[in-house]
């Protein structure tokens, strides 16, 4: 069990290693020059190579060979100078090993390079700072958080609630009209692009019907309508998704037995089925989890909520790709460590697992 | 008695292909068989939009679909225009019809790097196993392990605006389910005894791979691609939305995105007809998928629930 804990817990390490190392091929790599992305259309190659230098983009991209090179033969040098003298007895033993020291540290200058320097930084929580506003990253995602939850954590929890009670009531009548009523709603709910849903809605909650506030993150009133549309928007596949899990449980020879020594179907329903679809629930609500975090991107942006999601897609409209290289990154790690806990919960859920 | 006995001894003469059985079942399902329908008349709808397109590209002219009249703008559905004009009086329909081809296109070239890229890396994860499964677990982890939006978004955006952007977008990022779902099969099949049977009569390794197991695995390419195609269609408006979506072009996406503030003065007939054609495509492809599923590989556990 401990020795499952500790190896799951090592196995971050890569994960985490590989999204920078992707996030980064996205970023320098695939895209082309970013030193062209951000200058423009009309840039002259004179300001071009300027923005190279200043974001450091005309270093080599994962390691800097020619720069370790070029430290390591005068190191190699000086340390077989200093040898020579050592030898003839003109120096002590301690400038020999200063030399070597030196020379052991030169090579080193490999990893002055785009990949290695972001590494470094982003190990010191430091984003850099935005194109547009200077700001520093860190200081705007932190801004950011709060209104981001605000959206996002009440839809996430409504839904999650409503969906399973729903998956649960199909599964319990399921094959009766109820449950095809149930289905059909849902995969048409899923059908429909979830900027219909917001456009529809702010068009006629705020603006026909003048209920709630059009724009603008001042109050609980602002948040009702964008979490409202965010549940109806999502719950279609939520609902299927869940009403799935309950019928395979409902299958299991299990429930057949809890059947056959008298229990109810109530029993059955809550006692029996629902915990043993807690660990596919569990999984889905992981896999939500970074969700919350970028918050719902045309939601926020529609309503105006100064929140994460809004941030990015300023950051997409304006070229800011400083800021959406940290989104991306932070939002894959938040992913990261919610699947560890999530792992970490099923060894104490699911005793079958420790034995593997 | 004698008519059904023939029948019978007639069934059990021809062989019981996977795909036989599978379109039995298929066709029980009434409600699939109608989706089939209309995902058909789709195709047809599709094929009349690329060969308007082609026509116009090589005639060199501006086509019919692109053609402003100023005189109508924003105009009411009516028996000349069904689905009413945009704000440059372009022809609603003909717009709806021509986001029907590119639909298509984001579909099939995006699984055309979507489908070669799963199927090989599940394959060689599946087959080989040891380091080669380890290194391609956590490739697939890492890139599943990118909230999907948001690097779809990134590739979509460094790579540019357009076509090109959004397929290149959603097929590197895309692979990841298929390659789950074929590794696993692999998984299951290495240990099957034909492989062996194949391996002891002298098969190489990419033989057994490519030509005895593929065909036993194909049935999952199917029913992924019926089951991302809808998932393609709604990302792109998404994209559309952020901006990396297609440009000079009228997809769904630019049609929905064009309509959000003519919305407030009242115009709904471009969002509803964009709606109303994307409605119907992803529901029917959902339902095929289902059904196609249920029929071929009922244990099949494809991922659900898409979050954006």
């Amino acid at each position: 069990m401990t020795a499952y804990i500790i190896r799951r817990l090592f196995s971050v390490i890569p994960i985490t290693m590989g999204v920078l190392l992707l996030v980064f091929v996205i970023y320098r790599v695939i895209g082309g020059d970013p030193a062209v992305r951000l200058a423009g259309k009309n840039a002259t190659p004179q300001k071009i190579e300027q923005i190279r230098k200043t974001f450091g983009y005309d270093k080599p991209k994962f390691f800097n060979w020619q720069e370790a090179w070029q430290n390591t033969k005068p190191a190699f040098a000086q340390f077989r100078m200093e040898f020579a003298r050592y030898r003839s007895k003109e120096v002590g033993v301690g400038t020999v090993f200063q030399a070597g020291f030196r020379l052991l540290r030169a090579p080193m200058a490999v990893f002055d390079s785009q990949f290695w320097q972001i590494v470094r930084q982003f190990a010191q929580l430091d984003f850099g700072k935005s194109l547009q506003s200077n700001q520093r990253i860190s200081r705007m995602m932190a801004d950011g958080v709060v209104p981001s939850l605000c959206i996002t954590t009440p839809i996430f929890v409504i839904e999650l609630f409503v969906a399973i009670a729903l998956a649960l009531l199909c599964a319990f009548y399921r094959n009766t009209w109820l449950d095809r009523t149930f289905v059909v709603i849902s995969i048409v709910g899923m059908s429909i692009s979830g900027l219909v849903y917001i456009m529809l809605g702010q068009y006629f909650f705020s603006f026909e019907l003048g209920w709630f506030p059009v724009w603008g993150f001042e109050g609980v009133n602002y948040v009702l309508l964008p979490v409202a549309i965010g549940v109806i928007a999502g719950i279609g596949g939520s609902l299927r998704f869940y009403r799935t899990i309950m019928l395979d449980e409902m299958y299991q020879d299990y429930v057949r037995t809890a059947f056959a020594k008298g229990a109810s179907h109530k029993q059955v329903l809550f006692k029996h089925v629902l915990k043993n679809a807690a660990i596919p629930i569990l999984t889905n609500v992981v896999v939500a989890i970074p969700f919350l975090y970028t918050g719902s991107l045309m939601l926020e942006s529609f309503f105006g909520i100064p929140g994460l999601g809004r941030m990015t897609v300023d950051a997409i409209y304006t070229g800011d790709e400083p800021v959406l290289f940290a989104m991306v990154f932070i939002g894959s790690v938040i992913f990261v460590i919610a699947n560890l806990i999530t792992d970490l919960c099923y060894t104490w859920a699911d005793p079958r697992i420790r034995l593997q | 008695m004698t008519d059904t006995a023939a029948n019978s001894a007639a069934l059990a003469a021809k062989p019981q292909t996977l795909w036989s059985t599978a379109w039995r079942q298929f066709r029980r399902n009434r409600l699939a068989m109608i989706c089939l329908g209309i995902v058909a008349i789709y195709v047809g709808v599709f094929l009349y939009a690329e060969s308007v397109y082609w026509f116009a590209r090589l005639r060199d002219v501006v086509p019919s679909y692109k053609v402003a009249d100023f005189a109508a703008r924003n105009a009411h559905p009516s028996t000349a225009h069904w689905f009413g004009t945009d704000f440059a009086g372009r022809d609603n329909l003909a717009q709806l019809i021509q986001g029907v081809r590119i639909a298509f296109e984001i579909a099939f070239l995006t699984s055309a790097i979507l489908i070669p890229l799963g199927f090989l890396l599940g394959a060689l994860a599946g087959y080989f196993g040891r380091w080669v499964d380890t290194f391609i677990i956590w490739l697939y982890s890492v890139v599943d392990s990118v909230p999907s939006i948001l690097s779809i978004i990134s590739i979509s955006y460094v790579v540019g605006r357009g076509m090109k952007g959004i397929v290149i977008g959603m097929g590197l990022v895309a692979w990841v389910g298929l390659c789950r779902l074929i590794r696993g099969e692999y998984l299951k099949h290495k240990q099957r005894a034909y492989v062996a049977a194949a391996r002891a009569l002298g098969a190489g390794h990419l033989t057994v791979m490519l030509r005895h197991i593929a065909p036993n695995v194909l049935h999952i390419i199917i029913i992924v691609f019926t089951l991302a195609f809808p998932r393609f269609i709604l990302t792109e408006v998404i994209l559309s939305y952020l901006g990396v979506g297609i440009t000079g072009e009228p997809s769904w996406g630019v049609m929905i995105n064009d309509a959000k503030q003519r919305l407030w003065l009242g115009v709904w007939w471009e969002l509803g007809g964009a709606t109303a054609a994307m409605f119907f495509l992803v529901l029917a492809l959902n339902i095929v998928g289902d059904a196609l599923r249920d029929a071929l590989d009922p244990k099949l556990k494809t991922a659900e629930g898409s979050k954006a």
